[in-house]
């Protein structure tokens, strides 16, 4: 990875330009051009080093979302993963080390559809799930500082 | 609260860039054509979405995992219901701490309240930085337990309108 990219990785994960041609003026600020600038985000994309541009918005702000876990027999456990990441609504889906061995975030447009999408998977896997809703974030995200050693 | 309340435009704004800004010269405009709105109200509204609070970051949004990160934990506490904010703002702010919140205790099955995450290279530095906050901030007491990622099954931004896929 060479230094335009690093910078494009880590510089950008704030204040993002809100102007009509940010690639330019980020190009402008690195001393590239525009073309570069997009081509290498998109690389980067290609490359799965970033998931995207764009927003994270805070939790709860925006319709409803949980963190749930799942504490599934190892043999079933590929097919459950797949079986949950095959909803729209769940964004994040790892397997951990532990008795709960699946967590997952769901997003739902309301509670309601959470619950349904909650029903929905411990009614086809026959397993519970812990339901674990944020009460409270006590982090500004800052993004995360590349450590380039 | 009035604040944080977001309408329709708003929604259908965050819903078109869930899945990310497009690499066009001018992708703001991009994505208003999508809305019928025209590239200043984008602009303007993704603004004042993040003034508002309800955008809290605008921009990259890496893979710490392909990024050579691999040693990505999740370090669960139980502390007491009466002290978490206070613990839980120390902990926010040690540098290594990337997320850090409170959730509902389920018990008998699960006893932490107080749920962050240390991404780093290696598990047993991971392990050091999660025993160094434990003591910095008094809970070498408190049971705790780090939960490191082994498989990502599934990673991308939220899509809070676009849930095509009912849940019947």
């Amino acid at each position: 990875m060479d230094t335009i990219d690093k910078r494009l990785l880590n510089e950008f994960q704030h204040d993002f330009p809100l102007t009509p041609r940010p690639y330019a003026v980020i190009a402008e600020r690195l001393g590239v051009d525009e073309r570069t600038v997009v081509a290498a985000y998109d690389a980067l994309i290609d490359g799965d080093f970033i998931s995207r541009i764009g927003a994270v918005v805070r939790t709860g702000a925006v319709g409803a979302s949980t963190l749930a876990a799942m504490a599934v027999p190892p043999r079933r456990l590929e097919s459950v993963a797949a079986f949950v990441s095959a909803f729209d609504e769940v964004n994040h889906n790892y397997q951990r080390d532990h008795a709960y061995n699946l967590w997952f975030v769901i997003t739902a447009p309301s509670r309601a559809r959470l619950e349904r999408v909650i029903a929905a998977i411990e009614n086809e896997t026959q397993l519970a799930i812990l339901d674990l809703p944020m009460i409270e974030d006590y982090h500004l995200d800052l993004g995360f500082d590349l450590k380039w050693t | 609260m009035d604040m944080m309340a977001v309408s329709q435009q708003d929604l259908a704004l965050i819903g078109a860039i869930a899945d990310g800004l497009p690499r066009t010269a001018r992708p703001y405009r991009d994505v208003g054509a999508r809305l019928g709105l025209d590239e200043a109200a984008v602009i303007d509204g993704l603004k004042s979405l993040i003034d508002r609070g309800v955008i809290r970051r605008f921009g990259v949004v890496v893979r710490h995992h392909t990024l050579g990160y691999t040693a990505n934990a999740m370090a669960v506490w139980d502390v007491p219901d009466d002290d978490v904010g206070r613990i839980a703002r120390k902990m926010a702010e040690v540098p290594y701490v990337t997320l850090c919140y409170r959730r509902p205790r389920r018990l008998p099955q699960w006893r932490y309240n107080l749920f962050c995450m240390v991404h780093g290279v290696a598990r047993d530095a991971v392990r050091d930085q999660v025993e160094h906050l434990a003591g910095r901030l008094g809970l070498l007491e408190t049971p705790r337990e780090i939960l490191f990622s082994l498989r990502q099954f599934k990673q991308r931004g939220a899509h809070y309108l676009t849930c095509e896929r009912a849940a019947e």
